[in-house]
């Protein structure tokens, strides 16, 4: 591993620190959103009874991304909840796209090309749902 | 039983799922799956959902201790998350054609595994030197951090790290694992990595693992808000403590109890699945 990058800023070290700082930052925000929309869920349906023995699938206002954003912004507690898990889920794709900066700026051609192949494959299961 | 009851029993469970497998290393999302079956009657699918977000917490927590520390081969790590993303969408495709009793005993036999790894004692073996062609193509030699500093370390047969990773991203999809147990054995014993680089790279590579399949699932509706949740937080909480206790936790104990838990989900697992009833 190189010390330094072409550059002279971004060497292996530095970008090991900020994708570890990135990490630990995600995580933090995805569990406070989940935090709070889960008390609120507990807080609002906390007396109903769940059935988790038959698989019924998820109606579509908690499976689409855009759904699950809007229905956050309305307040509705399962979709708080869902909105920190998708941000959960964002993390390491965010470290994967912050990973591919770093090579951009170290000029790395095949860690670019290597990268960029993971990121495309994760935000092609993300956006489209697809597999 | 109230949503609010559940929601604390099962974060609960998920605390010490996820603390057992903080502090014996070996992880703890395959616990969390049996745990949701076979004691709270969870479908596979929900269970399956609910574990893969658990660890891409808890990946990405340890993960961003580890990669500071200077232990990860963050070059290794990207490179075979092409095999192990391309596996785990492969996995989400096949995992709506495979019943839940195949997938039942798939687990039992992973489990069966697990528990004997468990119970091996781990050697860091001799650091090979041989040049090989692929890590020269790649840059994948490096060096980590030792007590009587830093040491040059070689890689080596990629391809075959390559396939077995293809095979840990199917089954982290298949069965909302980490597939860490695969991930050290591909770059432990086939690619020779240290055993302290290998541990930190998988779980460096878990959490993106499971997001290529979590992403998946929760288009199809497998991610349900209510059960997720408690899973996620007690799972985090317990592999946070489990990370501060570490060190002065009785590891020897911790692992007999790890093993001796796993092989009854084992059982459990293969039961339900031969007699058809998962």
């Amino acid at each position: 591993m190189t010390d330094t990058g072409p550059n002279g800023r971004w060497s292996d070290h530095a970008v090991e620190q900020l994708i570890g700082r990135l990490l630990q930052i995600g995580v933090l925000i995805a569990a406070a959103v989940t935090i709070a929309g889960g008390a609120l869920l507990l807080f609002q349906h906390g007396g109903a009874i769940p059935t988790f023995s038959v698989f019924r699938g998820e109606p579509e206002r908690l499976t689409s991304l855009t759904a699950i954003v809007r229905g956050a912004m309305a307040l509705q507690s399962d979709a708080i909840v869902q909105c920190g898990l998708l941000l959960l889920i964002a993390t390491p794709v965010a470290r994967v796209a912050f990973t591919l900066v770093a090579f951009v700026l170290q000029r790395d051609r095949t860690y670019i090309a290597i990268t960029a192949l993971v990121l495309v494959l994760l935000l092609y299961g993300l956006l489209f749902g697809t597999a | 039983m109230t949503t609010t009851l559940l929601a604390v029993l099962i974060a609960l469970g998920s605390f010490c799922g996820g603390l057992l497998g903080s502090l014996t290393g070996l992880g703890g999302g395959i616990i969390i799956v049996p745990l949701l079956t076979l004691v709270f009657h969870v479908d596979l699918r929900y269970a399956i959902g609910a574990s893969l977000v658990s660890i891409i917490a808890t990946s990405s927590g340890a993960a961003a201790a580890y990669v500071r520390e200077g232990f990860t081969n963050v070059r290794v790590g990207i490179l075979l998350e092409v095999a192990t993303t391309i596996g785990a969408l492969v996995g989400a495709a096949l995992a709506a054609m495979i019943s839940k009793n195949v997938l039942s005993v798939m687990f039992g036999v992973l489990l069966i595994i697990t528990a004997y790894r468990s119970l091996k004692p781990r050697e860091e073996h001799e650091l090979t030197a041989e040049p090989d062609k692929w890590a020269a193509r790649f840059r994948l030699d490096s060096s980590y951090p030792t007590p009587s500093g830093k040491k040059e370390y070689a890689v080596r047969n990629v391809p075959g790290g390559f396939a077995l990773m293809f095979a840990a991203g199917i089954l982290s999809a298949l069965l909302g694992i980490g597939s860490g147990i695969i991930k050290v054995l591909a770059m432990d014993q086939l690619m020779r990595l240290p055993f302290k680089v290998s541990t930190t790279t998988s779980n460096f590579m878990i959490g993106v693992t499971a997001a290529a399949s979590a992403g998946v699932y929760l288009h199809r509706g497998y991610i349900d808000p209510t059960l997720a949740f408690p899973v996620m937080l007690g799972v985090l909480g317990g592999a946070l403590l489990g990370a501060r206790m570490l060190g002065r936790a009785n590891t020897v104990l911790l692992r007999n109890l790890f093993t001796v838990v796993v092989a009854i989900g084992a059982i459990q697992m293969l039961y339900k699945g031969l007699t058809g009833t998962a």
